[in-house]
């Protein structure tokens, strides 16, 4: 019965904070401007059942893309073990399923062992991949000690929880076989019974390890929970709106500012009444909360797999530009916003904004627009938007773009062409042959 | 882009990467005629605005209107009523500049009743089929690759040709707004499955193809700082697979690979030429 009392508390307390955790992420989400992505909801379900739940574009990187299966497969079958041994914990029973399910429960738990099994090969792989091997992907000038240690800790803990899930069940094996106190005889335990021969072979010393693994099994999950909303391991619960709310028009595409749309009618006819003026606002994005609430939820849901700065022409030609430094510059300054918030109220100003204290100009202008970055991202993150709404700014608000640049706006404004030309010489090219 | 210079665009000197083996006087009508003639074409050719004054371009922008003018479509273009799309303004971040731009575009547009446009580049092709729309102007925009794609499938262009590019190996590169940007992927590789040539792709073409480096308006500046320019790094790709032709489907890709070329010292080797002076070669234009 303390037993129980203890579980109710830890799960309630292990739930309260992270549902507390997780809204003071959506908060800081809907700090962002509107945006409508409700439209076409049969073509959002489709591509996230392909892309979020069909990892359909992780495939590009074939080995990452199967381990990557494996975890994913083994996290969202091992929930419905979490499930029993919820309701274990709650009700002080043990395995709970095993009758109901008869011969299937066998068969689960045997998955559920082997899942166990490849989830821990592959978070070996990954942990070696980022450790020995040192992938040039895991590096750049955005992954300091933090983020790096961040994908360990997260490898690390999956293996810790992997091991204590395989401990108990070799634990509880045996002790079926020895028909020691509860422990009816359920489940197949096709991975644990090979540990079995390393474990003790008195009851008391077992159940002492069984129960040991489930507690620490079970409080692991819950601290990893609670672990999420402060790391890239996010991506697990974000992926699945993210990729809802992917931006549904080609790639090439991108938004008309109505803002604009509305001075230009206005300065082409005067007769032009724009219609009343929702927001003042700014012309593009000097800070987080002048982009879209879409934006920041890219950010939260980057895993930060830098992908994308893998194919981007700019950063592998050695300029400064990394399309997952601009998602993790964003998440982390968006946080900081939402501290400053919690912390000092709505109205507090820091001083600081995204653009110049947390991404500079250099690398805005390195971007071709490309969307490599975009295309590659498993999860239909778009950092060039946030690129474009940022050069928006240094443009339409500042007009400090370079000089090069000024020079072509010049041109095409008087010219109609990017160049010096007459627009009187547009048609010449017929007669040079 | 060691010759980068944005004032006028970097021209080709006495080039003969193309023959032309009929230097027939290329008649091109303007809308203004069509319409002083009563007349309305079926498709309007929007030419760019380095089609327009590159020289190299330039010869692309004739390359199509000889496949119009062979297959025998009725076609215009603006002239000198044609002006910049607004893409490297909007890219660059100036959207005030863009839409000025647009909406001036779009009244001439549709005063001439455009209802079909060919464009000579995936910039000009992206921006008129994607962002006019909203701004009131709404047409069926297709890209030269398209065209040609269509008209081979249609038997008006040779759908085998077996001798100019006879023992050649041809790569593809994608232009960005063509492929990532819009899906386009098959149409410029149709237009070479034509050929009896060698056909093979870079270890990143299609939805993986790397950027020439000219998109984003890095066409009209300096790069930033860096190892390397990126048409370098892409011309690697080109020399991999040992391809003699490297063909494009857009001016600014054709510019930066040209760059590329130079700056390997392959000029020798690897010729650059546009899927339009490809096609038209083929067809003996």
């Amino acid at each position: 019965m303390i037993a129980q009392i203890i579980f109710l508390i830890i799960l309630a307390a292990a739930v309260f904070l992270f549902s507390k955790n997780a809204g003071k992420i959506r908060r800081n989400i809907l700090l962002g401007k509107a945006l409508n992505r409700s439209d076409h909801p049969g073509e959002r379900w489709k591509i996230m059942a392909k892309v979020a739940l069909g990892q359909s574009k992780m495939i590009k990187r074939p080995l990452a893309a199967v381990m990557h299966i494996f975890i994913y497969v083994g996290f969202v079958i091992i929930n419905l073990e979490v499930l029993e041994i919820m309701i274990d914990g709650l009700f002080g029973s043990h395995r709970i399923f095993s009758k109901p399910l008869g011969s299937l429960y066998g068969l689960l738990i045997g998955s559920f062992e082997v899942l166990a099994l490849l989830v821990l090969v592959s978070c070996i792989t990954f942990l070696a991949r980022r450790n020995i091997a040192k992938l040039k992907r895991f590096s750049g000038v955005e992954m300091t000690t933090w983020p790096k240690s961040d994908a360990n800790y997260i490898l690390f803990i999956e293996i810790l929880l992997m091991t204590a899930f395989l401990t108990m069940n070799a634990a509880d094996y045996k002790l079926q076989a020895l028909h020691f106190g509860h422990y009816i005889k359920a489940g197949d335990f096709p991975i644990s019974s090979m540990l079995a021969p390393l474990l003790p072979s008195s009851g008391e010393s077992l159940e002492m390890i069984e129960r040991s693994c489930w507690w620490f099994h079970i409080v692991g999950i819950l601290a990893f929970l609670n672990y999420l909303p402060y790391s890239k391991h996010f991506h697990i619960i974000m992926a699945f709106p993210n990729v809802y709310y992917s931006k549904l028009t080609p790639k090439g595409k991108f938004t008309n500012m109505e803002s604009v749309t509305n001075e230009v009618k206005a300065m082409l006819d005067p007769s032009f009444t724009p219609p009343e003026a929702t927001e003042p606002g700014r012309f593009g994005a000097k800070d987080v909360t002048d982009l879209t609430w879409k934006n920041l939820m890219d950010a939260y849901t980057c895993t930060e797999c830098g992908r994308c700065t893998s194919v981007c022409p700019a950063n592998i030609t050695g300029k400064l530009l990394s399309p997952r430094k601009i998602m993790m510059d964003t998440r982390d300054r968006i946080t900081e916003v939402g501290n400053n918030i919690d912390k000092h109220g709505k109205d507090y100003n820091d001083n600081k904004t995204l653009l110049d204290n947390y991404i500079s100009r250099e690398e805005l202008w390195a971007c071709t627009t490309c969307n490599a970055c975009a295309e590659a991202c498993p999860v239909n993150i778009d950092p060039v938007n946030i690129i474009m709404e940022m050069r928006r700014y240094i443009v339409m608000e500042e007009s400090q773009a370079p000089a090069s640049l000024n020079n072509m706006f010049g041109n095409v404004e008087n010219n109609g062409a990017p160049w010096k030309y007459s627009s009187a010489d547009r048609f010449n090219w017929v007669d040079q042959q | 882009m060691e010759e980068l210079n944005q004032d006028i665009p970097r021209n080709s000197t006495a080039n003969s990467e193309i023959e032309n083996p009929k230097s027939e006087v290329l008649v091109v009508p303007t809308m203004a005629q069509m319409m002083a003639e009563g007349k309305t074409p079926e498709i309007l050719f929007w030419v760019g605005c380095a089609g327009s004054f590159d020289e190299r371009a330039q010869k692309i922008t004739r390359s199509i209107c000889k496949i119009l003018h062979h297959v025998g479509m009725s076609y215009a273009v603006l002239g000198t009523e044609e002006s910049c799309t607004g893409d490297p303004a909007k890219r660059a971040g100036n959207e005030f500049l863009f839409q000025m731009q647009a909406m001036a575009n779009i009244e001439v547009l549709n005063a001439y009743d455009v209802k079909k446009i060919v464009t000579g580049c995936p910039h000009c092709f992206n921006t008129i089929k994607n962002e006019y729309p909203q701004l009131g102007g709404s047409y069926e925009v297709i890209h030269h690759t398209q065209l040609i794609q269509q008209l081979i499938d249609e038997g008006k262009l040779k759908t085998q040709d077996d001798e100019s590019f006879k023992g050649k190996r041809i790569t593809y590169h994608d232009a960005c707004y063509l492929g990532r940007g819009n899906n386009v992927y098959e149409a410029p590789r149709s237009a070479l499955e034509v050929l009896d040539a060698e056909l093979i792709e870079m270890k990143r073409c299609k939805s993986n193809g790397l950027c020439c480096g000219a998109g984003g308006a890095q066409m009209f500046k300096e790069p930033e700082k860096g190892k390397r320019e990126v048409s370098d790094e892409r011309i690697d790709d080109v020399i991999e697979t040992k391809a003699n032709i490297v063909a494009s489907a857009c001016p600014f890709c054709m510019t930066m690979l040209r760059d590329g070329v130079k700056h390997h010292e392959k000029e020798q080797e690897i010729q650059v030429l546009d899927i339009a002076e490809i096609t038209a070669k083929a067809n003996g234009l």
